[in-house]
């Protein structure tokens, strides 16, 4: 009866609740600059919204799949660099700039990931790592197209479209906060439906998911495509907001602090990733003040986290939350049955 | 592309050696950065992402101790030792924490290792090109061999990295401590329980691991300029040569080693902006044609 209910009421309230998380979340990313008109909050949150957006499409291979990449950076880059040259170009409008690179990198991530998801566990980490070097040796040598180190010079056009003016900063933050907020909420159908429960299943038990009827890898190539895709409209915001694309985006230290953010943030909770990319900008932004060694306080605090606390600071939090649930309402009654058991 | 050019080398003898020297030199290098990392994974089962730092790190004790000593085995030496003892602390204090656990924090422990030890390389060192100089020993005239050049110090690395890999081999397939160690791969538990310290061959063999990859950084120090995350590219490549080879292998590593230094020489006289793709080509080859690489134990 009561899962009866849970299969014909909750999902459609569990949807109907997203969709309000969505609107609220929306209302606050937009209303945040308003209340607090600091040009370099909006930039923080620029940032966030990218970076988290990646750490979220990153998460949906770890947390979700089970598939550590350490090359997820280069569909960012891919995303950033195809857009911006499309733009460039002056042929086409920014949608439709949109709509090409993250089809093109989807693309990318089909011939990169049909290789790479037959592999197992650190197997897989490395060759998505090696593809990812091997793209961003791409984009230095092809000076002609890339700028090569320089990245793409002359910056980004952006010319209006439908009356929506990127040029100017507070539209172009509220264009990157609804798409930020839209991809979100299409992660979340993944992360609860049938196809995101088949997928938790391949990775805690590759070996019966296959025995069910699951065609394992082609349900890894389906998630690494979607993430690869989600990648790259981070890379676009990124290519939006900076007018310009640089080849540090499809390096290895990009891909290593989306999984740090990932780490930080929680990989079980949904949202963690996004308190991970926020937490992580915090830090970069006080550390670059105070010392130019940014990589060793960076490289000691994942140490503190990673021996220390454990794990991530939502699964952290979601963890401590559940004991506390357990053992509060329970504890008074709990006992009893222990010892009437032994007694009886 | 430059494919006239790529025949015409192979067409005319001197240069033909030159190349081959080269590729030579390459593969040997990476033969025994690619042996400790696949060292490593066979016995401890953990993949060293942070192997790139060992090498530098060898680089870098081998250019400080030839700058003060000015010997160029003193330099050999401290890259080796150096890199290894480093190697044996990390195990100890931090890659030892992780083992057991998600593939993540193994990730993202030897993420942290690179980011403190190239930013440490850059504070002791500063961050510009470094060049340690030719020992003078090897300040002759090169060899020549069919009408091609090889340096006097190439034929030293190459015979260096083959009686490197010789040893290792032997220690491994011959002596009763590579035994232990070979135990050690297939069943921890049981070589513990017949009183052995496991632990203390753990750290052992993760820093032998990192000794081979600081070798091979202070052999490399004479030719090739020193940078902070000079590393990465080796780490990669490294990776591909054990795929190619197979993990595990170390006959399947010095094939593999030969195998893309040589394609690298080539290449860089054929298809100078397609290297690297060359280098992948072949590695995705092989994991369609032979996913267990080219001597890997075939899957069970």
């Amino acid at each position: 009866m009561r899962n009866g209910l849970m299969r014909t009421g909750l999902m459609r309230a569990g949807l109907m609740r997203d969709l309000l998380v969505a609107m609220l979340g929306l209302l606050v990313l937009l209303a945040l600059p308003l209340v607090f008109p600091h040009p370099s909050l909006r930039d923080f949150l620029i940032y966030v919204i990218a970076y988290g957006l990646l750490a979220m499409s990153l998460n949906l291979l770890v947390g979700l799949t089970g598939l550590v990449s350490f090359g997820h950076a280069a569909y960012f880059a891919s995303g950033a660099y195809v857009f911006g040259l499309l733009m460039q170009s002056g042929a086409v409008s920014v949608p439709l700039a949109m709509l090409a690179a993250v089809g093109g990198t989807a693309l990318l991530a089909l011939v990169i990931g049909a290789i790479c998801v037959r592999l197992k566990e650190i197997y897989f980490s490395f060759i998505t790592l090696a593809f990812q070097m091997f793209i961003h040796s791409i984009i230095l040598t092809w000076v002609d197209l890339t700028g090569g180190d320089q990245g793409l010079r002359g910056g980004i056009p952006r010319p209006p479209f439908l009356g929506i003016d990127l040029g100017e900063a507070h539209t172009l933050y509220a264009f990157a906060a609804v798409i930020f907020v839209l991809c979100l909420l299409a992660m979340r159908q993944v992360w609860q439906s049938p196809f995101g429960y088949t997928l938790r299943m391949i990775r805690d038990n590759p070996a019966r998911a296959n025995f069910l009827g699951v065609d394992v890898v082609r349900m890894k190539l389906g998630i690494f495509v979607l993430a690869g895709g989600v990648a790259s409209m981070a890379g676009i915001i990124m290519a939006l907001f900076v007018s310009g694309a640089f080849p540090e985006f499809g390096f290895w230290t990009t891909s290593g602090e989306a999984i740090f953010m990932i780490m930080l943030g929680g990989t079980q909770v949904f949202l963690g990733p996004v308190l991970g990319a926020f937490l992580l900008q915090l830090l970069n932004h006080y550390v670059t003040i105070y010392t130019h060694h940014h990589g060793l306080v960076l490289g000691v605090v994942i140490l503190l986290i990673v021996l220390g606390l454990r794990r991530g600071v939502a699964d952290f939090a979601a963890n401590w939350l559940a004991e506390r649930r357990a053992a509060a309402p329970p504890a008074p009654a709990a006992p009893e049955p222990a010892k009437t058991k032994a007694a009886g | 592309m430059n494919l006239d050019v790529l025949a015409g080398c192979f067409a005319s003898a001197s240069c033909a050696v030159t190349q081959v020297s080269t590729g030579l030199i390459v593969g040997m290098l990476l033969f025994l950065v690619a042996s400790g990392l696949s060292l490593i994974f066979g016995v401890l089962g953990v993949v060293n992402f942070a192997h790139g730092a060992f090498y530098m790190l060898g680089a870098y004790f081998a250019f400080l101790c030839f700058e003060r000593t000015g010997s160029f085995v003193a330099a050999l030496v401290a890259g080796a030792v150096g890199a290894g003892i480093v190697g044996v602390l990390f195990e100890r204090f931090f890659m030892s924490k992780v083992y057991g656990r998600d593939l993540l924090m193994q990730l993202l422990v030897c993420y942290a290792a690179i980011l403190i030890f190239d930013d440490l390389v850059k504070i002791l060192f500063g961050a510009e090109y470094k060049l340690m100089g030719m020992p003078e020993s090897f300040a002759t005239a090169p060899v020549e061999i069919a009408g091609g050049f090889i340096p006097s110090y190439y034929i030293f690395m190459l015979g260096m990295s083959l009686g490197i890999g010789l040893l290792l081999w032997l220690g491994i397939n011959r002596t009763r401590l590579g035994k232990v160690i070979r135990a050690l791969a297939i069943n921890p538990q049981m070589v513990g329980a017949l009183g052995i310290n496991t632990r203390l061959l753990y750290a052992g063999v993760f820093g032998l691991g990192c000794a081979l990859a600081g070798t091979a950084g202070a052999l490399a120090a004479p030719v090739r300029s020193l940078t902070p995350g000079m590393g990465l590219s080796v780490l990669i490549e490294s990776f591909i040569v054990t795929v190619i080879g197979g993990m595990g292998s170390i006959p399947g590593a010095l094939a593999a080693a030969l195998l893309i230094g040589l394609t690298r020489a080539f290449g860089a006289i054929g298809f100078p902006l397609f290297v690297d793709g060359l280098m992948f080509a072949l590695m995705g080859l092989v994991l369609i044609l032979r996913p267990t690489g080219l001597f890997g134990a075939r899957a069970a």
